[in-house]
């Protein structure tokens, strides 16, 4: 199947229902509830569900550019994340519930989790089960940050909910498959907002996209947002029982390009760049937000290293092997 | 932006290739010192490559009519993957191999191509390519040497310099001006094949400061060739060039000139049982991988018959930055332990390639040239 045929209407659909003005209300405090009604009905959350259990069958490798294109909306909703807990759930035998559900992927109460205000259920990585509880059974702080959608989420004993079986590596694996796919459409949207911006901008009588300065700071970021989709497409290729390290580089790499994406992306911008009313910032907190959630590229490259270190393989045969099989 | 450079994979066909030239290169390389492994693609060995030749491992994107493989542009990436793991010195027959028999197939008449691609393809056609002079460096068009039209063919009068291999090669594909002026820049370029024991070719070679003896300058006066020396149109230099360095840019040899050292690096880490490094260890694995699915990416464009001359400026530009990175961190991860013995051979080949280490992104079209035009491919200007 051709992805883009899906990807069309996808892309169609989060263009008029997570349009920016949306996007920042729902930072604001606005319900998302007519947003996410637009993508229940659209069924593209049972993307990843089984056929004969009702869903459309595909894989995350087919679904990536899917979730690329979430991330290029900066959608303030968890909606990769409940398209994988849905496939959970429907694997188990489980109904999932209509709302939005997030991804606790530390054992550990009072995590930071993404887009844990907006969430209706919280999918909890005990560590030896997963656990679906009800946003109203765990205790959500908001973390004081501005327009953050991400809260510090909180229970005592064992959270309340149904149990269904963990898969291998945990949720982290998979939600750092997920995140990867968000950076690397949120980056890609990146490099083509600051390009238009150089070549409209004028200073110094031309406009900046002609100072080979800037041409130099652009081509860079280009090839970290080549990178980052490459790394998220080979990691989600390896799909829900994919290698650890092949994850583990997904999110590595695209976290590592985000700190000079943004910061070339602002410095092209100037001043309106980090201004509330301009899109840009949507984009750029959403990256930061992302490389700090389920593990920066300084965990994942030290998981990475270890795996390396332990096996006597020449370096290309063990990246074909770890990353590529 | 780019999204040609989309994931791709090499088939079960072009893996199998893989124990072959495995088998191959245990045979032939036993015993290779590691820094002389570690000078990769800069190693020149006319035995070694000839025996490759023979062994069918040459020319695999070359149609069999012409003595090649005709298994195409993936099968050369399993191939030149092993060669550069293993540090095999490919030198001698590596230009050759990688652009000047494409270019010749692409651009030549019936009888260049029967005349050059079957020799090139045995390891016995050994190529070089003139392109920079004296004054004419990341400024290509402004190159001043000439072929001038005579009655038997061609004469050529000027200089190259910093030719690879000039003084081992037989054959060097220069690009000359062959009408007007420096100043009509682009146009009026021609590639012309130059036979280097013509008489009136004198080929200098240069010492690096690794005291090895890698390129050179090379002397033309009254150089007389046939009319068959005219490869592809007279006047289409340019455009020639711009797709013969898609080529140049784009293999596997620009992400993995240091693998040699990296991998002696991990084996000392492994030997001293150090768990320090865990962290830069998968660092560079991590770009490593993200380099390869980018190289793949961009071979599977060659692999559509496309030239992928932005792309491949990305991958050199990517890989060149990732092979330059890889001596200063493995130095400093060294030097930071005082009190670890290093191997001599470790020592050698990460003083080599940190001394090598800026030629990377010179080579082949300088980072900023490769960055204008990734630019320009954006959009920009």
């Amino acid at each position: 199947m051709d992805i883009n045929e899906l990807l069309e209407p996808f892309a169609r659909m989060l263009d008029t229902a997570a349009a920016p003005a949306l996007v920042r209300a729902v930072e604001g405090g606005a319900s998302a509830a007519p947003m996410w009604q637009e993508l229940l009905e659209s069924g593209f959350l049972d993307a990843l569900v089984a056929e004969d259990k009702g869903g459309a069958g595909l894989s995350l490798g087919d679904i990536e550019p899917l979730i690329e294109a979430l991330g290029a909306r900066a959608v303030p909703l968890p909606v990769a994340e409940t398209m994988v807990a849905r496939a959970l759930l429907a694997d188990a035998g489980l109904a999932a519930p209509d709302g939005p559900i997030a991804l606790a992927t530390s054992a550990t109460s009072g995590q930071m989790v993404v887009c844990a205000l907006v969430a209706a259920h919280v999918l909890v990585d005990t560590g030896a089960e997963l656990i679906l509880a009800d946003i109203a059974d765990l205790i959500v702080t908001p973390t004081g940050v501005h327009h953050a959608l991400a809260a510090r989420v909180a229970w005592t004993g064992r959270p309340q909910g149904q149990s269904l079986p963990r898969p291998a590596h945990g949720l982290r694996r998979i939600a750092a498959l997920l995140r990867a796919a968000l950076i690397a459409g949120a980056a890609g949207r990146l490099i083509e907002m600051t390009t238009a911006y150089a070549n409209e901008r004028v200073q110094f009588g031309k406009p900046i996209g002609r100072q080979q300065a800037l041409q130099q700071n652009l081509a860079v970021i280009a090839e970290d947002a080549i990178s980052a989709r490459l790394a998220a497409q080979l990691g989600c290729a390896g799909g829900p029982t994919g290698s650890l390290v092949a994850a583990a580089t997904a999110k590595a790499m695209t976290s590592a390009v985000v700190a000079r994406i943004a910061a070339t992306a602002h410095a092209v911008h100037g001043a309106i760049g980090v201004s509330e009313e301009y899109d840009l910032q949507l984009l750029t907190r959403r990256l930061h937000e992302w490389r700090l959630a389920d593990g920066s590229e300084g965990y994942w490259h030290k998981v990475i290293g270890e795996a390396r270190l332990a096996d006597p393989a020449g370096s290309i045969d063990w990246v074909r092997n770890a990353v590529f099989a | 932006m780019f999204d040609t450079l989309t994931l791709a994979s090499l088939s079960p066909e072009d893996e199998a290739l893989r124990p072959q030239i495995r088998a191959f290169l245990s045979r032939h390389l036993d015993g290779l010192p590691l820094d002389r492994r570690a000078r990769s693609w800069q190693g020149f060995d006319a035995d070694f490559s000839r025996k490759l030749g023979a062994a069918g491992f040459l020319g695999q994107t070359l149609p069999k009519e012409y003595g090649g493989g005709e298994l195409g542009p993936f099968a050369r990436f399993v191939i030149v993957e092993e060669l550069l793991s293993a540090g095999a010195p490919v030198a001698a027959h590596w230009i050759a191999d990688r652009q000047s028999a494409p270019l010749i197939l692409n651009y030549g008449t019936e009888e260049q191509r029967r005349k050059y691609i079957p020799a090139i393809c045995r390891g016995e056609a050994l190529f070089c390519i003139g392109m920079s002079e004296p004054g004419s460096g990341s400024d290509l068009a402004s190159i001043r040497t000439r072929a001038d039209r005579t009655d038997k063919g061609w004469v050529v009068n000027g200089q190259k310099n910093w030719t690879t291999h000039a003084m081992h090669s037989d054959y060097m594909i220069a690009l000359l001006r062959t009408s007007g002026t420096i100043a009509d820049r682009q146009a009026g370029l021609s590639q012309l094949i130059i036979d280097l024991k013509a008489p009136g070719v004198t080929v200098r070679p240069i010492v690096d400061l690794n005291g090895d003896a890698h390129f050179a300058e090379v002397f033309f006066e009254n150089v007389e060739l046939g009319p068959d020396a005219l490869i592809g149109t007279e006047g289409e230099g340019w455009k020639q060039v711009t797709a013969e360095l898609a080529f140049e840019r784009s293999g596997p040899e620009r992400i993995y000139s240091s693998v040699v050292l990296l991998d002696a690096w991990i084996a000392h880490l492994q030997s001293v049982g150090r768990t320090d490094a865990h962290g830069l260890v998968g660092r560079l694995m991590t770009e490593l991988a993200a380099l390869r699915a980018m190289s793949i990416a961009c071979t599977a464009r060659l692999v559509l018959g496309e030239s992928p001359v932005v792309e491949a400026s990305i991958v050199k530009d990517r890989g060149t930055t990732f092979e330059q990175e890889l001596p200063m961190a493995i130095g400093d991860d060294l030097a930071a332990h005082p009190d670890e013995v290093v191997s001599d051979d470790l020592h050698r080949a990460l003083l080599y390639v940190t001394h090598i280490a800026p030629s990377f992104s010179l080579r082949g079209g300088t980072r900023e040239i490769l960055r204008g035009i990734i630019a320009r491919g954006m959009g920009l200007r």
